[in-house]
């Protein structure tokens, strides 16, 4: 690496350096190294990997840049977050491409003396299709690889702190173009035309939003990358940071040419320890490598980018509350206009964009309109990650074109809606929450919606940051409502009366509700309040605070009325208005209930069906553990 | 006499952690949340007199540096436990019953929703916001150790090594 000039980056023989470097590769060993194969010890098993390597009078590399000849060497790569969490740690073993999921450190030295030398698999450690429970080898074989479409993502493979692999993947040619090639004008209008809409929620088109801030004058404007992701039940930003974070650098780059801005800043949340660190590591390269920093592939134009931690609060995704808190301020929003494209941050220009946003700019830069443009919707263009969690076969990241059903999503992408056991029943779909706190629930009739900005509006939703998370049966609808309120309620900054106040009193309302005490006006007031909050907030926090709650009363009116006139909770999950009662018909009398009750509200003789003392009885729920003949009812 | 030198002479010792935090970051009070951030590592949690020295040496009011203080839940007031239990209350958690694992903790260690941290300050216990392992849910971070997919008696076993560990180390002592 160091017969590369520091200066003036030399893309094609970068490029060619690493071609070479890996062309002498024995073997790849791919080991996922998102936050969620990390946590399930992925990093332990390369280790014992290695170990095992060591052993058997093998060459293990993990860092290529380490040394120059790699001859007969097996490289183990880390990849970014290859979505599939669920079944991590994950390992790709090339050039066969095989699949091992749920891999241990005991199973290090097969791996090594079956796999590695023979290209035998192991079948133990294949994926089972959970529908199908046939084994299957190969990503290419899996339903929830097959039926994506990876664009940004697509480079999640590559090893995220190697600038050499991203280079070799034609990074930073999209950059180098638009900074001696383009002119400002032209990049802008080349994103307005490719439809380029922003991934953090409101959709808003990113190509308008440059031109905006390239027309506001000013002697110093900045790129933010907002890396705020703060939905909880959302993961996509911080999987591209930790996976592709040199696209992220490129997308700001070129939006830095696009409107006249010489600095970035990237926003990220303090909860992704790990996206920090490969954001500065890939800062760090990029400028060792002349990428970042002045007269940048000697066309003038000078960029430089820092990271800042946010410090745990939800309103800073939101871009004025943002742009406060990188001053040092309590993150609080301001009023719009003006515009952060017209005074933003410290007073000047200011462009803002969200992590996937960016990291799709040099695609479309690469590739070109047209291409970016063959796949999702007329209106909504291109594809879009979705966090795809809660009650579903296959749970991790996803990222599918715009247009995509939910039908498609959660059946076969995500394997179908498992029950509490987590056993794929079939018909136990419910409802699917969209957006977050911001968003709202999409029931069964609308499986067959295509999802895109502007269906899911419609549908009383929004795309938010694209949490999706599928709820079966058993779920509580009142009580997920109940959630976000708490959530939003939590997270009020506390500017504007109706969502400091307005939430509070949703959230006072909605206790009433599940613990029993409603009355016939609850419902009605709580629907004004919700419509108060929506019309008297400031900010996108409080405008769609109410989201979940109100979409949830439309779809679902009659979970709610069954609280509230009937006190009862047709999940169970509602412990306040739990009954539990035992069906005498079932009950054998075997006492295990009485023995577990620990207030002593059962009673009953042996062999004979038993009772519960309403008035003792304190819905814990362990008789209903206990019952081995599914006798206790009604909690 | 004795015991408010010894005072005196930790805290000095403390404030040239302080200071070098303060002199990294330029006295600027535009980076007062990574200075709050940092200072809040030394002392694992901010103090009235850390405050005030803060915003005297940034020439600020005081009011200043706690409104942005208590604005972020990353910073706390109050002593923390030795070791810090994040558990996830995401949605993708939540619908995973999150609450179960706070409940099962909650009755190991004697909290509540208002006590948070053990008497013995080895414990805090603190619901957080989408941790972002949603795939792996229900999630807990134990001195930032993540652990997916937890069910309490995965949380007894990490819990009761520990202690064991304190206990050995305070045998040690």
């Amino acid at each position: 690496m160091t017969n590369i000039p520091a200066k003036t980056p030399d893309l094609e023989k970068i490029a060619a350096h690493y071609k070479q470097q890996v062309a002498d590769l024995k073997r790849r060993v791919i080991i996922c190294g998102g936050t969620g194969c990390i946590a399930n010890g992925a990093l332990k098993v390369r280790d014992a990997i290695c170990a095992e390597m060591e052993k058997a009078g093998e060459k293990a590399v993990i860092d290529l840049m380490s040394h120059e000849d790699h001859s007969g060497e097996t490289y183990f790569s880390k990849s970014g977050c290859q979505g599939f969490c669920q079944v991590g740690p994950i390992l790709r073993i090339e050039p066969e491409g095989i699949f091992y999921c749920h891999v241990k450190p005991e199973d290090a030295a097969e791996i090594v003396n079956v796999t590695l030398k023979t290209g035998e698999i192991i079948d133990r450690l294949v994926y089972v299709d959970p529908v199908s429970k046939k084994p299957r080898r190969h990503e290419d074989e899996i339903t929830f690889y097959t039926r994506q479409n990876r664009v940004v993502l697509k480079n999640c493979l590559i090893e995220p702190d190697n600038i050499e692999e991203y280079i070799y993947n034609e990074g930073y040619k999209a950059a180098r173009k638009a900074l001696t090639e383009m002119s400002a004008e032209q990049i802008c209008q080349k994103i307005i035309d490719a439809g380029l809409r922003g991934r953090g929620g409101g959709g808003f088109p990113t190509g308008l939003k440059w031109k905006f801030t390239l027309a506001s004058k000013g002697d110093k404007k900045y790129v933010i990358c907002n890396g705020d992701e703060g939905d909880p039940g959302a993961f996509m930003d911080r999987s591209v940071m930790e996976g592709n974070p040199h696209a992220v650098l490129e997308g700001m780059m070129i939006a830095g040419k696009a409107v006249g801005a010489d600095e970035g800043v990237v926003y990220v949340r303090t909860e992704y320890p790990l996206a920090v660190q490969r954001m500065r590591n890939a800062i760090k390269a990029a400028e060792e490598r002349g990428l970042l920093g002045n007269n940048l592939f000697q066309s003038g134009f000078n960029f430089h980018v820092r990271v800042v931690e946010g410090a745990g609060a939800f309103v800073c995704g939101e871009e004025t509350a943002l742009m406060a808190s990188i001053e040092g301020k309590r993150g609080m929003p301001s009023p719009k206009p003006p515009f952060p494209a017209e005074r933003g941050l410290y007073g000047k220009p200011t462009v803002i964009n969200n992590v996937e946003t960016l990291a799709s700019i040099p695609y479309i830069m690469r590739k070109g309109v047209e291409v970016y443009r063959s796949v999702g919707t007329e209106k909504s263009p291109g594809t879009k990650t979705f966090a795809l969690t809660g009650h579903v076969a296959n749970t991790g990241l996803i990222e599918v074109p715009f247009g995509t059903t939910l039908r498609e999503i959660v059946y076969n992408i995500g394997g179908g809606v498992t029950d509490n056991a987590g056993h794929v029943t079939g018909e136990d779909f419910k409802a699917v929450q969209i957006g977050g706190p911001s968003g709202g629930c999409l029931t069964p009739d609308l499986l067959d919606l295509p999802l895109d900005f502007d269906s899911l509006k419609g549908a009383g939703a929004m795309v938010g940051s694209g949490g999706l998370v599928v709820m079966n049966k058993q779920t509580c609808m009142v009580s997920i409502a109940r959630f976000f309120m708490q959530f939003t309620q939590n997270e009020s900054c506390g500017k504007c009366v109706p969502c400091r106040e307005g939430t509070k009193q949703m959230l006072f309302l909605l206790d009433d509700i599940i613990n029993g005490r409603a009355n016939e006006d609850t419902l009605e007031l709580l629907e004004q309040t919700a419509k108060a909050v929506q019309l008297g907030s400031l900010c996108g926090l409080g405008k769609t605070a109410p989201n979940p709650v109100l979409s949830t009363l439309h779809n679902f009116r009659e979970e709610y009325e069954a609280h509230v006139y009937r006190k009862i909770c047709p999940t169970g999950e509602c412990k306040a208005l739990a009954r539990p009662e035992i069906d005498a018909a079932l009950c054998k009398g075997c006492t295990a209930c009485v023995r577990k009750c620990p207030v002593g509200a059962i009673t009953g003789k042996v062999k004979e069906a038993h009772v519960i003392d309403a008035d003792k009885c304190i819905k814990c729920g362990a008789c209903k553990a206990a019952c081995r003949f599914n006798a206790i009812t009604g909690i | 006499m004795q015991e408010s030198v010894e005072k005196t002479k930790a805290m000095v010792q403390h404030l040239a952690a302080v200071n070098a935090i303060l002199e990294k970051n330029e006295y600027d009070p535009g980076r007062l949340i990574p200075i709050l951030q940092e200072t809040q590592e030394v002392y694992k949690y901010l103090s009235r007199d850390v405050i005030s020295y803060l915003a005297t040496s940034l020439d600020v009011p005081v009011a200043h540096v706690y409104g942005v203080a208590t604005f972020y839940a990353h910073f706390s007031l109050e002593p923390k436990g030795k070791h810090i239990i994040r558990i996830c209350d995401g949605t993708a958690c939540h619908v995973k019953k999150s609450t179960g694992i706070q409940q099962h903790i909650y009755k190991r260690l004697g909290l509540n929703d208002d006590k948070r941290t053990t008497d013995d300050l080895l414990f805090t216990l603190e619901m957080v916001s989408c941790l972002g392992a949603c795939g792996l849910a229900p999630v807990v971070v134990i001195d930032e150790e993540v652990y997916g997919q937890v069910t309490p008696a995965m949380i007894d076993d990490i819990l009761d090594k520990i202690i064991a560990e304190e206990k050995n180390a305070k045998g040690e002592e």
